[in-house]
């Protein structure tokens, strides 16, 4: 191989293991980085066809409506705590902090955090959008059609309650 | 009826487009000088319709004319008339007429400064610069046009400008960027024109040098002050979100600067030339992705317009073309072209390779985190959201090996470099970067393996570095004096912009170590305190703007007894958006910022307030200005305007300074 021909080479295979090298790197932090999107009725009744459920300890995403008067702030500290919605099933988001300018009972939220029992998320992060008229397009999506859904007559065991039926 | 005249014009600008894509090509190709030569008024006409249609929108929203939807949407009497101005650009269809503006004047800029350049050559840029004209500009008329009226039934008032955007960094952000955006539509119609015409020399990179420095400096300066925009306004005392759209500007900028790089070789050695044209394609059509992502509503952000599937698709199916057919030509013609440069393993030209590897693998991690998670939605596998600590991570690992080349990189020789003569001044810099970073933190007594020793001895490598190799060029010159006058403008502004790289990775170094904050629940007249700095509550009380209600706080801060200063912080509540905006108390000073944000109120008088102390975070912002002036300075350079008649003279000349 003449001296050309060789430096051409160390060139690519130096390209091509750098490019291998990050890549993997990539993927690795991309997997390690993944929160999944939950709603609260996918959260507890589980997710896509297989019905997966996340496990305990699990970081996750959540949106939904929050729930009227379900807002609970502790007298002498930042915390608070409230529920939330989408088509039935109720989780409680449990927080420290200042909550968003947006946030307002029965306005779709997001909460970002780690899950700590079956239907409590302790979060890290809570989004509203600067926007009146928002809600998460997945809660948009799984509350589309239905007109009012009384989260009170709500009971996991049993089926859920038809579109539209009123208490 | 200053409306109708808008879209009449806009209607007009649109056929001077289409002129423009059809007239200086077809005069390129049959070698018709009368063809060519109508390029230049076709471009200016199409610039002063634009700002003709352009001034109708904003008289449009002067008069408080909301019969013109658009202006219903976006003002209100009672906002301010600066807002009033600025809300031109606070919707999607006006900020599709503030790009059709920047576009035609880049293509009257281009018109106008490179008519030193042959004929053809540049009947063949204004073009490629026609038909993307032709593309934007049936966009906004069939898709988005601003102009539509609602008669006869329209609103007494407008429904307001989102309160984010009433803020002086609206009145700027958006326009640099989309200088920015646009302006690597001419690096892009540069090698487009070069691919046409099959000819690519170190002529061709000079003259497409200047345009590319200037997109750069305006996406810079347009990103920097998104940051800076989103720390004032949000009032999260952050800076940088990993937003997608975010991203989306972040992305361009990547390319772009691999592009400055590059062609930096391209014009002085003459090689790299097919990845040049490649980076010139690629920071386009990142734009254009930029676009998309932000325009069609598949991306749920702060940023992101109303969804509209129709311009969604629309803008995705014109990336697609510019994408499928630069590559396409580029593939046609590129395999005629042959470098002839050669160069060692140890030269400048292998270190600018690394550079650019470094940057694309940069823009690639980005390009990844934003579209994975409209991937994986797609794919019917449920919606995800992608870590801030992903990009923290990967930029963490991609910003070491890169700030230890860019020191190394100025002082490399073109061709080949023998590590001997650069064991002196090499050490020498090594040492200067430990008495730095290592002195600095004993300043601040915390001399501790962290983040902001990492980010210290980067900065201080590439900093001390960029300062000794223009000491030592000076010098070459006879004296430093001497030296001053006669090194060339854009070596300056190259130091400068390295610097300013150093002055921003220090900044979010240390910015990332020692940032504190807290959030309390507090009464008037009670006390936190937060890294030696004592927050005072005074009081807080109603307050009435024009078009907004709300409460402020007032707050005395002292650092271990002394008296610092005093904050205002706001709480507002657009009365006609009904929405509620944060506005920060700052006191900014260039070791520290102090900053407050009054949250809601509480139970029994009290307030929940956020607090933050975040050192050297002004070190970020002034680092992407650096950056921006070098960019500017080097624009500069004299060579850049010389005409391509001379083009030997400064072959040579080139070749001495290499």
């Amino acid at each position: 191989m003449n001296p050309r021909r060789q430096k051409r080479l160390v060139a690519v295979v130096a390209f091509v293991l750098l490019l291998g090298g990050a890549i993997g790197a990539m993927l690795y932090a991309l997997q390690q980085n993944i929160d999944l999107f939950y709603t609260p009725s996918q959260l507890i009744d589980g997710m896509g066809d297989d019905k997966v459920k996340p496990e305990i300890g699990q970081r996750l995403r959540i949106g939904g409506m929050v729930v009227k008067g379900s807002v609970r702030r502790a007298p002498d500290s930042l915390k608070v705590s409230f529920d939330l919605v989408d088509t039935g099933p109720i989780v409680t988001v449990e927080y420290e902090g200042i909550l968003p300018d947006l946030f307002r009972e029965g306005q779709g939220i997001v909460a970002q955090g780690v899950l700590v029992d079956s239907t409590t998320i302790l979060a890290s992060e809570v989004l509203a959008k600067h926007d009146e008229e928002y809600m998460p397009p997945e809660v948009a999506e799984a509350v589309k059609g239905i007109k009012h859904v009384a989260p009170k007559n709500y009971q996991p065991e049993t089926k859920k309650p038809e579109a539209g039926q009123q208490p | 009826m200053i409306a109708e005249y808008g879209q009449l014009a806009l209607t007009f600008a649109l056929c001077i487009s289409l002129a423009l894509a059809i007239v200086p090509l077809y005069g390129s190709f049959k070698g018709q000088q009368t063809a060519l030569q109508l390029g230049n008024p076709l471009a200016y006409a199409l610039f002063l319709l634009t700002a003709f249609s352009f001034w109708a929108l904003s008289y449009a929203f002067w008069s408080n004319d909301f019969t013109v939807v658009y202006v219903a949407t976006n003002s209100n009497t009672l906002l301010p008339w600066y807002y009033r101005l600025t809300a031109v650009w606070g919707g999607h269809e006006g900020s599709m007429l503030l790009w059709l503006l920047t576009l035609s004047g880049w293509i009257a800029a281009v018109a106008m400064f490179s008519r030193s350049l042959p004929l053809q050559f540049q009947g063949r840029i204004l073009g490629v610069m026609g038909l993307i004209a032709v593309g934007f500009y049936a966009f906004v008329l069939f898709m988005s046009n601003p102009f539509m009226r609602s008669l006869p039934y329209f609103p007494v008032d407008g429904r307001d400008l989102n309160p984010l955007l009433q803020d002086f960094g609206m009145i700027i952000h958006p326009p640099m960027l989309y200088m920015g955006y646009v302006g690597f539509a001419v690096s892009f119609a540069f090698a487009i024109a070069a691919l046409m015409g099959g000819k690519f020399d170190s002529t061709w990179a000079r003259w497409a040098r200047p345009w590319t420095l200037a997109a750069w400096m305006f996406l810079t300066l347009g990103i920097m002050l998104g940051s800076w925009w989103a720390y004032a306004e949000l009032g999260w005392g952050g800076w940088w979100f990993w937003d997608p759209v975010e991203n989306a500007s972040f992305m361009p900028w990547l390319v772009g600067t691999a592009l400055i790089h590059s062609l930096a070789v391209t014009e002085k050695r003459g090689t790299f030339k097919s990845w040049t044209v490649l980076l010139a394609i690629a920071a386009f059509s990142l734009s254009l992705l930029g676009a998309f992502l932000v325009r069609s509503g598949v991306l749920v952000s702060v940023h992101s317009f109303a969804a509209d599937p129709d311009r969604g698709l629309y803008l995705l199916a014109f990336l697609l073309v510019v994408v499928g057919g630069s590559l396409l030509l580029y593939a046609l013609r590129m395999n005629s072209v042959r470098s002839q440069a050669r160069y060692e393993l140890f030269s400048r030209e292998v270190l600018l390779w690394g550079n650019n590897i470094f940057l694309l693998t940069a823009t690639l991690v980005v390009l990844l985190g934003t579209l994975f998670p409209l991937v994986h939605k797609e794919l019917g596998l449920g919606s995800i959201s992608i870590g801030e600590p992903f990009f923290n991570q990967l930029f963490y690992y991609l910003v070491i090996p890169f700030a230890l080349l860019l020191g190394l990189g100025p002082w490399v020789r073109w061709k080949q470099q023998q590590v001997q003569p650069l064991l002196k001044p090499m050490s020498l810099i090594a040492i200067a970067t430990l008495i730095l970073a290592l002195g600095t933190l004993a300043a601040m007594q915390s001399i501790q393996a962290n983040l902001a020793l990492l980010g210290l001895l980067l900065g201080a490598w590439v900093g001390s570095s960029a300062i000794f190799e223009l000491l030592q060029r000076l010098q070459q010159f006879g004296s430093v004096k001497q030296g001053l006058t006669k090194l060339n403008a854009s070596h300056f502004g190259m130091t400068l912009a390295h610097i300013g790289f150093a002055v921003l990775v220090i900044g979010v170094a240390m910015t990332k170590t020692y940032s504190v904050e807290t959030q309390v629940r507090m009464k008037a007249g009670e006390q936190v305190e937060l890294a030696g700095y004592q927050f005072m509550l005074v009081e807080v009380y109603p307050l009435n703007g024009p078009n907004y209600k709300g409460e402020a706080a007032e707050l005395d801060v002292s650092y271990k007894g002394d008296y610092v200063t005093h904050l205002h912080a706001e709480k507002r509540f657009y009365t006609v958006q009904r929405s509620v905006m944060t506005e920060a108390a700052v006191h900014a000073r260039l070791s520290r910022d102090l900053y407050v944000a009054l949250g809601e109120s509480l139970s029994d008088d009290s307030w929940a307030l956020s607090f933050y102390v975040k050192p050297f975070v002004r070190w970020i912002w002034l680092g992407g200005l650096l950056m921006a002036l070098g960019g500017l300075i080097a624009l500069c350079d004299k060579r850049y305007r010389r005409g391509a008649s001379q083009k030997d003279a400064v072959k040579q000349k080139d070749s001495a300074d290499a």
